[in-house]
């Protein structure tokens, strides 16, 4: 279940915090020195870090098949689907499944994202056998039973209500609305107030068949359990799902909406901006360029020019970043910051000088370098939970990276010369902005083009699920 | 999954961080807040968890060391006795703007030479203040720890401000206290229950202050507070991490040791509560709240002020009504079908007070007034009739595998030991936190119940849309 959900701001976190895992790797950190690739007898693929120096075990996993995968006129299936996969299965009614979780201090989660469901499990290592069956139950069996739906689906409602009047949710949410409008990246991910109500138990069922198989699956295990008992446990918990996936073809699409700035009324002291254009693919050549340069721009450290111009030496907002995320069929740049009303043309104005800049001369040599060298030495900070280890884990499968990636990143970083950085720079800024602001009208109609999105009649809003803007990068 | 989270924001005494420089940010403060509530929650490592080194130096500082082998990474972290909770009256959100300004440049490192070198090395640095402490942080790999040291070290002592860096940092301040407080009503009752329970105790103002009074706030006030408060013996080094405890004694010596005490610290001594003999009650009515609820906070005592056993009785008590198992949820969402969400949650971590909550949200057409009504039943129960032996086992099961999970993250660790270590806690109480828990008795738990869970020493709080008759009434 996912009561009240966070906002769009943490749904970019999410993103972001993936993206820099999957990004964050270089030399050769002692959790992560020994991936194993274990095939069980059933022909399940896991990555494998063992580390028995705590006692535990996590399981991360991921299959494709999100949000994108939603009926269209049932935005929110996914999301509805997955937050109750807790919620009992096999035997046991969702009060006995989460005693049974309880009682072991057994951790499952699971979460939608745009393309994928994604979950994890955490146990202490002596119980990971009870922890392995909650795990196959909650997979293979989950019960929807009619009041736990029921149940979900008002809280589901209630955040997309609260979403309303979110300024970072609505902002996030007229961002990829407007980005990819009539196709499923900009659908919400957790529906609609018109859509919930109209997902049924077999709806859910359906989809959960439809996604949940074994041909689209990753798997990572890290910790306290040896090579022999993962392959024991792949077909245990994962063997009894369906061979094949029914996923729908998500047609390709580029980002819409370049040059508009999009204005949301809303009456709050703090107008929340979005801000972003087309991206560049996971295994597009100059995907390792744009990662440098994107990180001059807003990465997140004290240094970037976003940082230093907006906050450091003005002090417009608290925190202003942006980060490259890519799906299987698009990828975009996409940032957010804050700030109070009258500043707000100001802020968008400077960003998009500041965007404009670096399309054009690119970055120097002297930031070249500093930001190699940082993607080459920050990534041990990534590695140093058995979480973020599973995470990275499966991400790196998702994306098709290889077994030594961690070597293989870092030779891409090296390669990138300084003509690399300025060609693609062009490349990735010079394709237009599309910005969306929330907060009270006055300082919005300013921030406005001519041309822009804002001022005249605008479609009513639509509410989504906390995971707007959020999902799993790809 | 947040069912024992306290939603809406009402949860304050939230960590406020120097930055949320990017996506990374937003990721910290979800730690942060999650930390606050894993704090309440959980516990310190078990005994049987990693070894901890503990020693001082002459000029008074404390360093606390936390091996952890598994990736060439280290946290540095130095917590400063002081908060909030010490700053002059008149000046609320100093403690916090302060810690904004220590980025801001030394005679040795002037501007932002600290972040450039922690960018140069690809490591991670913020920082956080809540009411009794405030602490800086970096994470780096594992080589470069010295060097942090080095900086930080220069930085105790070594503050240069000039108003021209000072004001556009306080535009910062205030763009954070719209996105924590102004644009969020739940944040804002939140501070107006803290000011409605500690009568007299400075825990009644907000960390990032009150607007009117950080408006004011000026680089003078700033280097004043810092001269008092910031001194080797009035702070306390945490390093967890691939290290070893004679390598940061030596690396301590040889930067830290070199910095002269420059103020004898006395004791903290706050006003304290008078006897509390009346309930309170606060409404917000906000027409951006789409989500109605009801909360209370009772006031407690915190574990360094607690009698022996009470603190960890208190923290049982909270276990058992939160969570999906938790007996609110189970008696307000499950059975009776009248609340989408409802838990509990108790802040032990504090030096003078902690305080005990209880929330829940209405499901739509229910009135908070009758689901206060039933909220109230479910705790007189406890009170009356105790626990189970089942949910005991269960809530001790729970928090000492939580004390597992932390020894998985060497900065969650760090963390437990600086809070605990500021907020009068010692090395040892932390680490056999969970023989104390181990002890508790249900007749323990009952009797924390009826001690603590009373009506007069506590405030009830509602957050609403409109103040429609009932939802007023008191």
């Amino acid at each position: 279940m996912k009561v009240f959900a966070s906002t769009a701001a943490h749904g970019l976190t999410r993103y972001a915090a993936l993206a820099a895992l999957a990004l964050a790797l270089s030399a050769a950190p002692a959790m992560a020195t020994t991936i194993e690739r274990v095939t069980s007898p059933g022909g399940i693929e896991a990555w494998l870090v063992h580390e028995p120096a705590v006692p535990l075990v996590v399981v991360s996993f991921a299959f494709d098949g999100g949000a994108a995968q939603d009926p269209d006129d049932k935005a929110g299936t996914a999301n509805l689907m997955t937050s109750l996969l807790d919620e009992g299965a096999g035997p046991y009614d969702s009060k006995a499944f989460q005693e049974r979780l309880d009682r072991k201090a057994v951790h499952l989660s699971f979460h939608a994202g745009r393309e994928h469901i994604q979950g994890s499990l955490r146990t202490l290592s002596e119980n990971k056998d009870e922890a392995f069956d909650d795990l196959r139950l909650a997979l293979t069996a989950p019960r929807f039973d009619a009041e736990d739906v029921e149940l979900n689906r008002a809280q589901t409602l209630s955040g997309l209500r609260r979403q309303l009047k979110s300024p970072s949710d609505l902002a996030s949410l007229r961002w990829w609305q407007t980005a990819y409008p009539g196709h499923p990246y900009g659908r919400p991910l957790g529906g609609t107030l018109e859509s919930v109500p109209g997902i049924s138990i077999d709806d859910l069922k359906a989809f959960a068949h439809k996604v949940l198989a074994r041909d689209h699956l990753k798997v990572a295990v890290v910790g306290d359990i040896d090579a022999a008992t993962v392959k024991t446990m792949l077909d245990r918990v994962f063997g009894e799902l369906p061979a094949h996936a029914e996923l729908k073809p998500v047609p390709p699409a580029i980002a819409q909406g370049l040059g508009r700035r999009v204005a949301v009324d809303l009456d709050v002291p703090q107008t929340v901006i979005d801000f972003g254009g087309p991206g560049i693919a996971r295994n597009d050549p100059d995907f390792f360029a744009a990662y440098v340069v994107n990180h001059i721009l807003g990465g997140g450290t004290f240094s970037s020019r976003l940082y230093q111009e907006v906050r450091e030496k003005r002090g417009l907002v608290y925190s202003v970043s942006d980060t490259l995320l890519w799906f299987n069929r698009s990828a975009v740049f996409f940032g957010s910051t804050a700030t109070r009303a009258d500043r707000a043309d100001e802020t968008i104005n400077l960003i998009s000088n500041e965007i404009h800049q670096l399309a054009e001369t690119g970055p120097t040599a002297d930031e070249l370098a500093k930001t190699k060298a940082y993607l080459n030495s920050s990534f041990v900070l990534n590695l140093d939970t058995s979480d973020k280890v599973a995470a990275l884990l499966v991400q790196l499968q998702l994306d098709h990276q290889p077994l030594d990636y961690m070597d293989y990143r870092k030779k891409m970083i090296d390669a990138v010369t300084l003509a690399d950085a300025r060609r693609v720079a062009k490349r990735l800024l010079d394709g237009g902005l599309l910005f969306t602001a929330v907060g009270r009208p006055s300082a919005l109609a300013n921030a406005s083009p001519p041309s822009g999105g804002a001022g005249g009649p605008r479609p009513a809003l639509m509410p989504s699920s906390g995971m707007v803007g959020g999902g799993e990068v790809h | 999954m947040s069912r024992s989270t306290c939603d809406h924001g009402l949860l304050d005494k939230i960590l406020l961080n120097k930055a949320a420089p990017g996506a990374a940010s937003a990721t910290r403060l979800a730690i942060a807040a999650a930390f606050i509530l894993t704090l309440s929650a959980s516990a310190a490592p078990a005994a049987n968890g990693p070894e901890v080194a503990d020693f001082k130096l002459a000029n008074g500082l404390e360093v606390v060391v936390l091996p952890d082998h598994r990736a060439p990474v280290v946290t540095h972290m130095i917590w400063y006795k002081v908060g909030a909770a010490d700053e002059t009256p008149g000046k609320s959100g100093l403690a916090h703007y302060l810690e904004h300004l220590m980025f801001k440049g030394t005679q040795t490192n002037p501007g932002n030479a600290f972040s450039q070198t922690v960018a140069a090395i690809g490591g991670q640095e913020n920082a956080f203040t809540s009411s009794d402490y405030t602490g800086f942080f970096q994470r780096v790999p594992r080589e470069h720890l010295k060097e942090m040291m080095t900086l930080e070290a220069d930085r105790m002592t070594g503050l240069v401000l000039t108003d021209e860096v000072a004001r556009p940092e306080l535009n910062v301040v205030l763009e954070e206290l719209n996105m924590r407080v102004a644009n969020n009503p739940g944040a804002q009752l939140g501070e107006q229950m803290d000011a409605s329970l500690y009568l007299n105790h400075p825990y009644h103002r907000p960390v990032i202050g009150w607007r009117h009074e950080v408006e004011k706030l000026d680089s003078k006030d700033a280097l004043a507070f810092y001269r008092r408060f910031y001194s080797p013996n009035n702070a306390i080094v945490v390093v967890a991490g691939d290290v070893t405890p004679d390598e940061v004694k030596a690396d301590a010596e040889a930067t830290y040791g070199k910095v002269a005490a420059r103020v004898e610290i006395g004791p903290r001594l706050r006003p304290s509560e008078p006897i509390q003999d009346a309930p309170r009650r606060v409404t917000l009515a906000d027409p951006r709240v789409e989500q109605p609820s009801v909360s209370r906070y009772y006031l407690s005592p915190s574990s360094t002020s607690a009698k022996p056993g009470e603190s960890e009785a208190l923290e049982i008590l909270a276990n058992v009504l939160s969570g999906s198992n938790g007996r609110l949820y189970r008696t307000l969402v499950l059975d009776k079908g009248i609340a989408l969400n409802a838990g509990a949650f108790y802040t032990d971590t504090a030096l003078d007070y902690g305080k005990f909550g209880v929330f829940a949200s209405p499901k739509p057409g229910v009135k908070l007034h009758e689901l206060e009504l039933a909220l109230d039943a479910a705790l007189a129960e406890v009170i009356a009739h105790g626990i189970t032996a089942d949910e005991l086992e269960r809530a001790k099961t729970g928090l000492i595998a939580d004390a597992v999970y932390a020894a998985d993250n060497q900065a969650t660790l760090a963390r437990w030991y600086g809070a605990g270590l500021t907020t009068g806690e010692t090395v040892d109480s932390i680490r056999t936190w969970p023989d104390r828990v181990r002890a508790v008795t249900a007749e323990a738990v009952q009797q924390a119940a009826r001690h603590w869970l009373d009506a007069r020493r506590s405030v009830t709080g509602y957050l609403v849309k409109d103040l429609k008759p009932e939802e007023n009434r008191s």
